[in-house]
């Protein structure tokens, strides 16, 4: 089975995010990145599948030099080689613009599976991987739990709302887009390291993969990025942590009456 | 020439989505505005005391589409079958509400038709007579304001919670059957019974007061410090998403979009930084507690009181302070 999975990297977690002078998205400067988290658990069920079924799995990354980082980590935890999708016109695209030059590269590698994370933890639109599924003509399902492949056919667990899931089938090749938390994600190993070195990664620009520009032309436009208006006034409470739990208790009381 | 906002109806098991009432009344304040047309969808098999509910809504005019293939949700058949009704009816926006569902279909919708969906937006406005609205990014850290560039159809979807489904105004709306083409060739995806896990042990959503923790815990022994809490308030113990995939609490205790849904007296969140799928779960909480020890955390956004600190040390002083 070939399995190709998109890394998107992404400001770590607890990054401090400072908005650009044109005030429309954050400063790139100082900051530390890291494997959007719903795309490591894809990574980790590609590695699973692997593991289980045999064949080959692609680590596939777009955006500047720095998400070779991404890719190398993909490669040191087990991913056979990679795909860096690197072109100045791939700056800033939206996720239709993303889904174009994933699905693009995609198309020339050939596949079995394409597994991309539910959503990213920089725009979260939760779209790339479903648009890439329909500009590829391919079947899709999203917020998977559990992949069972088949002969020429995939059944897997969707996470539905309110505690309730359901197994869907669909031929291969698919598109899925992967919950986070499905799998214990393994750490890569010192062999694991050295032997990525020797693994290949492959380095496609717009020319190399054909893409028209008009396809990668923004559908949407961001005005303005900004710190969100609170929609309540928190009261802050400061002290030692036994004069913080006499107040809260105090006004939880009183205040609030919830006892 | 394309006009008016058509809404879609989202509906499980005979019964509409309370989400897609959201959707309903960001249309109605929309073309409050505009003057805009409104009209709404449902697709399914059998699905006409769900129309004739909609029709109740203030809206212009309710279309349903009758259809095997739409029997159970799929994807494709859902794609497909509202791509065709689209083009049939010409609205200029498509509203949605951002649930489980409409992740699946929609971005395949709009990429299909070559158009953009603006997805997860928690608010409009009208300026300059164009629609513009904010979407959270950053998992909630920041905020945009976004308008949605070419042609129309826009698509757009809200989050749940964004607009009050119940103050949807009441109306009149005429009903009527539009028809589309689906086959097997269209609809790839075979969907089976929908089904739960585990039977929730607990039924959270009737507590009336609720003490949460998240991952700030760090240790799946250190919940022990926040269940000392919960017993002393006298509180059910919840736990956001994370603390339930590492199985340190059973699935029956998670808050949130894959969890359940609460709106108790008192929601206490401990060390849970307020992911927008767990906030979903617990805002409509009358008083809500955040303790966390960043104090850019989204939990404080919507927390009436914040405590910036460690837990390791607030927990066991509130517990000692709750039983004086």
């Amino acid at each position: 089975m070939k399995i190709i999975v998109c890394l998107k990297q992404v400001p770590k977690n607890d990054s401090i995010l400072r908005i650009n002078d044109q005030g429309n998205w954050i400063q790139d400067r100082d900051l530390t990145y890291e494997i959007n988290e719903s795309d490591a658990y894809g990574l980790e069920a590609a590695l699973q599948l692997k593991e289980k079924q045999g064949g080959e799995v692609i680590a596939l990354s777009l955006g500047p030099a720095r998400v070779q980082s991404v890719i190398k980590e993909a490669l040191a935890r087990g991913a056979d080689r990679g795909i860096h999708l690197e072109d100045p016109a791939f700056d800033k695209l939206d996720a239709y613009g993303i889904a174009a030059v994933i699905s693009a590269a995609a198309k020339a590698e050939g596949f079995d599976l394409l597994l991309t994370g539910l959503q990213s933890d920089d725009y979260g639109f939760a779209q790339t991987g479903v648009i890439a599924a329909e500009l590829l003509g391919l079947p899709h399902a999203t917020i998977v739990m559990d992949v069972q492949p088949g002969d020429g056919s995939l059944r897997v667990k969707r996470e539905l709302e309110n505690g309730y899931f359901q197994w869907v089938s669909m031929p291969a090749p698919a598109v899925l887009t992967i919950q986070s938390g499905i799998n214990t994600l393994r750490y890569a190993t010192l062999k694991g390291i050295m032997g990525a070195k020797k693994k290949e990664i492959k380095k496609l620009d717009v020319t190399a993969l054909g893409i028209d520009k008009a396809a990668l032309a923004p559908r949407m436009e961001f005005l303005r990025v900004y710190v969100p208006q609170k929609s309540k006034q928190t009261q802050f409470i400061e002290g030692s942590p036994a004069e913080i739990a006499a107040s809260l208790m105090e006004k939880l009381r009183n205040e609030a009456r919830v006892f | 020439m394309a006009n008016g906002i058509l809404v879609y109806i989202e509906h499980v098991d005979g019964k509409i989505n309370r989400a897609s009432l959201e959707a309903v009344r960001a249309a109605q304040l929309i073309a409050g505005q505009t003057g805009q047309e409104i009209s709404a969808v449902v697709l399914g098999q059998g699905i006409g005391d769900i129309a004739n509910e909609i029709a109740g809504k203030k809206l212009n005019s309710v279309y349903t589409v009758e259809n095997d293939w739409l029997k159970t949700y799929t994807a494709d058949g859902v794609t497909h079958a509202l791509r065709q009704v689209i083009e049939q009816t010409q609205p200029a926006l498509v509203l949605l509400t951002h649930t489980y569902e409409v992740r699946d279909f929609a971005p395949k919708l709009a990429a299909s038709m070559n158009r953009v969906l603006v997805g997860d937006c928690i608010s409009f406005r009208i300026e300059n007579g164009k629609a513009v609205f904010t979407r959270q990014v950053f998992q909630g850290k920041l905020a945009a304001d976004v308008v949605p560039v070419g042609d129309t159809p826009h698509f757009v979807s809200f989050q749940i919670g964004s607009y009050r489904g119940d103050e949807s105004e009441a109306g009149q709306a005429s009903v009527s059957a539009l028809t589309v083409n689906l086959d097997a060739d269209l609809v790839r995806q075979q969907p089976e019974e929908r089904f739960k896990e585990a039977k929730a042990a607990v039924d959270l959503s009737q507590a009336p007061l609720i003490v949460s923790v998240g991952r700030g815990i760090k240790e799946q022994k250190n919940i022990e410090i926040v269940k000392q809490l919960a017993e002393a308030f006298g509180a059910e113990l919840a736990a956001s998403r994370p603390i339930c995939d590492n199985e340190w609490l059973p699935m029956d205790r998670q808050i949130g979009s894959s969890g359940q849904t609460v709106a108790p007296k008192l929601y206490m969140a401990i060390g849970i930084s307020g992911a927008i799928q767990h906030l979903v779960g617990m805002k409509g909480a009358r008083t809500i507690v955040a303790i966390n020890k960043d104090p850019e955390a989204p939990i404080f956004e919507i927390a009436d009181y914040g405590i910036v600190g460690d837990l390791f040390e607030i927990v066991p002083a509130l517990t000692a302070e709750a039983k004086k």
